[in-house]
């Protein structure tokens, strides 16, 4: 069924396809990044496919490939019963600037998870309408499921935020709210701002044997 | 969860009367997860609505690549926290289906017995915390009497009630107990009768049906664009289930049947929950009479299983089969899976790739509820106020699976 559907693409479009393999039952086609969005709609459109759901889309890090990201998207149909997961590769070992088009004009499904494949991998949907953090705060630094990101790193402290109706909260400080176990923030962390006044004063009072309030 | 740049346009007034911002939650008690809404309101009409997930996020993905494969269970336990033996049941088939294994019929009937009642359990806390939500407190009560039998057989099958950890790769961690028969029949039986009982408390109540009937409604185009899956989108008339779509284990076995509403509001969801814990109780009777009472639980196979204890103490073999498979974790063969099951809010689907080791490469988890819950905001957006409670507890939205 769905081995029909990768020889349509193949002819469709001869020259997108890069790759294409089964594994486990699963069809794959690997598309090129810059004609992901045309084929995705045809799938969704064409009368052979009608892919109306969008079940899946994540990415894997590969730091040691040179298209480093693959994005994976697994498609359904409801009237024909078929599955097909496509791939783009994207990013080089670098990871910056990570770039493919976004397809949550197509499926409304693609509208959060492109935003969480933008949180934990750090991958830039072109023309998504609201690409923000979606299970991550805005003051998270990295992207958490990289391969290069340590699952041990500490996170600076966030700040006070300024807005609406924050007066009730007190303000942390690097010693409140976030306890950290046997970890400190006097110790130069990975991230290197740990020694930032700015970002924790309390922290360079108290490395220094002095009590604020004293 | 990063917040929405909501740009309100101040008025010179002291007090801006329109448009009107609230908060509802993250801590609030109707948003039973841990989510938040940002809603701009004119007069109770909500007109835009900005919801924020999140706030249960502990990195389960991440946790999954450093561990073996064995060790993802208690972290799948954790994220369908009302029904994690469903979740465990998934996770097993998918490894399964990359190792290239089939369990014994022992344990498929056991998973699906022990699965079925996990989704009688999710559908009780669901439909219950709805009712109670919405001020019926009485059914609650009631349902969770129900899901209390069921985490009973759960407590006495598994040593645990909420967190199991009892699937295992090719097979399950012991095979049922002597009782498990009698007890489950007579808890179904029971269960039944209660949910009967709280059908005619709750379908002769007019403010129950009132805050329920064509509200929160959603069509079955968007609902299917939006990725919903399971009750969500069979109570808009969608027969989309993956135990009859895709059977999996050895569900093409059985006779029951999907289903389905067909307004796709509050009460359509509420219903077809209702109707699917009938449905799930003849699937447990099915099981239950197929489930062979001796035979093994585990597959024969010395890759994937642990040997007995005996042997682990008595021979040198079992005591290296043993080290090797829990120190360097079994191995997988390289490669990529998606596999899909029906948990109790839908299509629960793992996508694993494995790089051949011990250790999985990448752990997906697609949960059900992150999508139905990006689907919220379409279902409030120029609803009232007093509908988010309804809407929200019938999208049944589970913060651990959510957030994961």
């Amino acid at each position: 069924m769905a081995q029909r559907l990768v020889d349509l693409l193949k002819n469709q479009f001869a020259l997108a396809v890069l790759e294409t393999y089964a594994q486990h039952g699963d069809e794959t086609v690997v598309l090129d990044p810059g004609s992901w969005h045309e084929v995705c709609r045809f799938l969704r459109d064409a009368p052979p496919a009608q892919m109306n759901m969008l079940t899946d889309l994540t990415a894997v890090d590969y730091p040691e490939r040179d298209p480093r990201f693959e994005v994976v998207a697994h498609l359904y149909s409801l009237q024909h019963g078929h599955r097909l997961r496509l791939k783009t590769r994207v990013g080089d070992s670098t990871g910056e600037d990570v770039r493919v088009d976004s397809i949550a004009d197509l499926w409304g499904s693609a509208n959060w998870m492109e935003r969480e494949c933008f949180d934990m991998f750090g991958i830039q949907f072109v023309g998504h309408p609201d690409l923000r953090r979606i299970l991550m705060y805005p003051e998270f630094v990295g992207h958490p499921l990289r391969k290069d990101y340590p699952a041990e790193r500490i996170q600076p402290l966030v700040p006070y935020r300024e807005g609406i109706n924050n007066e009730k909260l007190p303000p942390f400080t690097a010693f409140e709210g976030m306890p950290f176990g046997r970890q400190t923030h006097q110790q130069s962390g990975p991230l290197g701002n740990e020694s930032d006044p700015e970002l924790f004063p309390e922290a360079l009072d108290a490395s220094q044997g002095r009590n604020p309030e004293a | 969860m990063e917040t929405q740049d909501l740009d309100l346009e101040r008025s010179e007034l002291e007090l801006d009367a329109e448009p009107m911002f609230i908060n509802v939650g993250p801590a609030h008690p109707a948003m039973h997860g841990t989510v938040r809404c940002q809603m701009e309101l004119s007069g109770e009409v909500i007109e835009r609505v900005d919801v924020q997930v999140g706030y249960l996020h502990r990195g389960f993905e991440k946790m999954c690549e450093r561990g073996t494969w064995t060790q993802v269970y208690p972290y799948v336990d954790r994220c369908n926290y009302v029904s994690p033996m469903l979740n465990n049941v998934g996770f097993s088939l998918a490894c399964e289906k990359m190792l290239g294994i089939e369990v014994t019929p022992r344990c498929a009937y056991y998973r699906i017995a022990l699965g079925e009642l996990a989704r009688m359990s999710d559908h009780l806390t669901c439909d219950g915390a709805m009712a109670m939500e919405l001020g019926a407190f009485t059914p609650f009560l009631w349902m969770i009497k129900g899901r209390e039998m069921i985490w009973d057989i759960m407590e006495e099958e598994t040593g645990a009630r909420l967190t199991h950890s009892f699937g295992r790769i090719g097979g399950m961690a012991s095979p049922p107990t002597d009782g498990f028969k009698e007890t489950a029949r007579a808890a179904v039986a029971e269960i039944l009768s209660i949910v009967e009982e709280s059908e005619r408390l709750l379908f002769g109540n007019r403010i129950f049906l009132d805050r329920l009937q064509g509200i929160g409604k959603i069509s079955a185009e968007d609902a299917i664009s939006l990725g919903w899956t399971g009750p969500c989108l069979r109570a808009c008339g969608v027969p989309y289930d993956v135990r009859k779509a895709h059977p999996y284990g050895r569900y093409d076995e059985f006779d029951f049947d999907v289903p389905v509403g067909s307004e796709g509001d509050c009460l359509d969801r509420f219903v077809v929950r209702i109707e699917e814990m009938k449905q799930s109780a003849r699937i447990i009777e099915q099981a239950l009479k197929k489930l062979p009472s001796s035979g093994p639980i585990n597959v024969d196979d010395p890759r994937v299983v642990l040997p007995p204890k005996e042997d682990v103490y008595n021979t040198i073999e079992g005591t290296i089969r043993h080290f090797k498979v829990i120190m360097e974790g079994l191995k997988i063969p390289a490669g990529e899976v998606y596999s899909y099951t029906e948990g109790g809010n839908g299509e629960l689907g793992f996508y694993l790739v494995s790089d051949g080791s011990g250790t999985p490469y990448r752990v997906r988890i697609r949960p059900p509820c992150f999508l139905v819950t990006s689907g919220l905001e379409r279902v409030i957006t120029g609803a009232m106020v007093s509908d988010v409670v309804p809407c929200f507890g019938s999208l049944n939205m589970i913060g651990g699976e959510c957030d994961r």
